[in-house]
């Protein structure tokens, strides 16, 4: 069965159960001008995200598991297709969403960690983790309050908490960058192989964490290098395969279509 | 090697804010400014920045992002464009059609500025304190007591070092100078900060310490932030929002990390892929 006619009955058993992310024939290909060349991502993915779900992505190395976070978080501009998000303004596609609007849900309702953290310079730990609580008003002194928390529950080091985390090893970054992404209060959140660097102990601070998030009603979307540390979480897979990138017709840009037809083979298979 | 933007296949373009209701904070159509019979240093670009929100622009030198910025302080007369500022005296009134004393004001009141050069910004041999004053004075206001404690407040805003407020500008070093700069820029809480190259020419360490000012009081102030720079770097850590700038024109916006991870302009992506 392909996957569009699949997860197009998904639609139909759970639209009223609070969907609330429906991807629809999702792309996304890259043009590299300086090679004149048209890279397909993925192809034509449609999947469906219900409140509290917690929605693996899998599939082998390079096949665009990131990718598809990236669209969704509107780091990468998807080609074609649609991601309506349910947010509490009301229904909005991120695909071709305003850069404003999608300014206003990164601040409170959609997250992304990513594998890299990224601060300024001379920013410790504590007020990098602080930054999105202070960003949504909290007090300094409850911010930081709770950042120590965060931290302390990943198990950073204390010593390091007011220390600059550019450097710190890769394990410890990754723990700031899973307390920073993760203390804000999110409807949707997208991981990106958080717990690669990881040791067991903040994996399992970790996965309860995020079992804590969906309890509370949160959707997560995430890719995982090892999926059995969440095996116990997840409720869908979404699997993206390599033939969700069919290599582009003809000499790259001249030829491209941005249209996507023909989405009957080789979309993205959901499976419970 | 690089190709017309015009040849590539462009994703739809993203629709009007939904989600933000309010109009824009500052709008700008059309802008047009030469120089001489040929040179066309911006040529018809629109802006638009949110309430809250920092916009970046970046380009080489030569792209003329800074005349932008100069045009949008009203310090140099555009040969086309309309500017407006969503507030409530000013709404619906082409700012660059207003007379020479109520531009003056809107420069006074409703917007401030740090350049690259302080030399532009400050005077070098008043005191720090003093430079700050002066706006105020030009704001009308007259109390020493409150000139002092307004100067000391911006100052202290701007993480400058208290002890040394009634040094000249000449005399402290060029992080520092860039503290005043800001302090005079902030000292009225103006509706938009223009920044341009604020950080460009300082060390390393200092630019970070700068940066992290600028962050914060940004966040603390709310006000609208436009920025210039040639560096991504600096653009990555303050701007939500970035405009490519290249010959006058404007190749490309976007949100700031999409710009800089997944460019869909050639030049753009040249740029992107140029930093070290």
């Amino acid at each position: 069965m392909s996957g569009v006619a699949r997860s197009s009955l998904h639609i139909a058993q759970y639209v009223q159960i609070m969907s609330l992310l429906q991807v629809n024939r999702l792309s996304k290909h890259f043009i590299m001008h300086h090679l004149r060349r048209e890279v397909m991502a993925f192809d034509c993915l449609t999947f469906d995200v219900r409140e509290g779900e917690f929605v693996l992505v899998v599939g082998p190395n390079g096949v665009g598991k990131s990718t598809l976070l990236r669209c969704l978080y509107r780091t990468y501009l998807p080609t074609s297709g649609q991601a309506i998000y349910h947010s509490r303004y009301g229904a909005i596609d991120l695909a071709c969403a305003s850069d404003v609007d999608i300014v206003r849900l990164r601040r409170e309702e959609i997250g992304h960690v990513t594998q890299f953290l990224r601060v300024r310079p001379r920013v410790s730990a504590r007020e990098a983790v602080a930054e999105p609580l202070l960003a949504a008003g909290l007090s300094p002194i409850e911010a930081g309050k709770r950042a120590s928390h965060a931290l302390d529950a990943l198990g950073l080091k204390r010593e390091l908490w007011d220390a600059y985390p550019t450097t710190f090893s890769g394990g410890e970054q990754q723990k700031v960058n899973l307390a920073r992404a993760l203390i804000a209060p999110r409807r949707l959140v997208l991981l990106d192989e958080p717990t690669a660097s990881l040791d067991a102990h903040a994996r399992r601070a970790l996965v309860e964490r995020l079992a804590q998030l969906k309890q509370a009603g949160v959707a997560i979307i995430g890719v995982f290098h090892h999926a059995e540390d969440v095996r116990g979480l997840v409720d869908k897979e979404v699997a993206l395969t390599a033939d969700s990138q069919r290599p582009s017709e003809g000499d790259g840009l001249l030829t491209s279509s941005i249209a996507c037809n023909g989405c009957a083979g080789g979309s993205g298979d959901v499976a419970e | 090697m690089v190709t017309s933007s015009r040849d590539a296949p462009r994703p739809a373009p993203t629709r009007a804010p939904v989600i933000v209701a309010s109009p824009p904070l500052l709008q700008v159509r059309g802008l047009v400014k030469r120089y001489g019979s040929h040179v066309v240093a911006v040529d018809r670009v629109d802006i638009e920045a949110y309430a809250g929100e920092v916009l970046g622009i970046v380009g080489e030198s030569g792209s003329g992002k800074s005349t932008v910025l100069r045009l949008l302080n009203l310090e140099e007369r555009p040969d086309a464009g309309e500017y407006f500022f969503n507030v409530p005296e000013l709404t619906g009134r082409n700012l660059f059609a207003l007379d020479r004393m109520a531009q003056r004001r809107v420069r006074t009141f409703d917007i401030g500025i740090v350049y690259q050069n302080p030399h532009l910004g400050l005077r070098m041999r008043n005191t720090s304190s003093g430079n700050i004053a002066e706006r105020l004075i030009v704001a009308g206001e007259r109390a020493y007591r409150t000139l002092r404690l307004a100067a000391r407040e911006a100052l202290a805003a701007s993480e400058f070092p208290l002890d040394r407020m009634d040094d000249p500008p000449v005399r402290l070093s060029g992080g520092m100078q860039q503290r005043v700069q800001l302090a005079k820029a902030i000292a009225l809480k103006p509706k938009l900060l223009l920044l341009d190259e604020p950080t460009t020419g300082l060390d390393v360490s200092v630019q970070a310490l700068v940066l992290d000012t600028l962050k914060r009081l940004q966040r603390e102030t709310g006000v609208t932030t436009i920025i210039v720079s040639h560096d991504l770097g600096v653009i990555r850590m303050l701007a939500d929002r970035v405009m490519v700038m290249r010959y006058g024109r404007v190749v490309e916006q976007g949100l700031t990390d999409q710009v800089l991870e997944d460019p869909q302009d050639a030049y753009t992506q040249q740029l992107v892929h140029a930093k070290l």
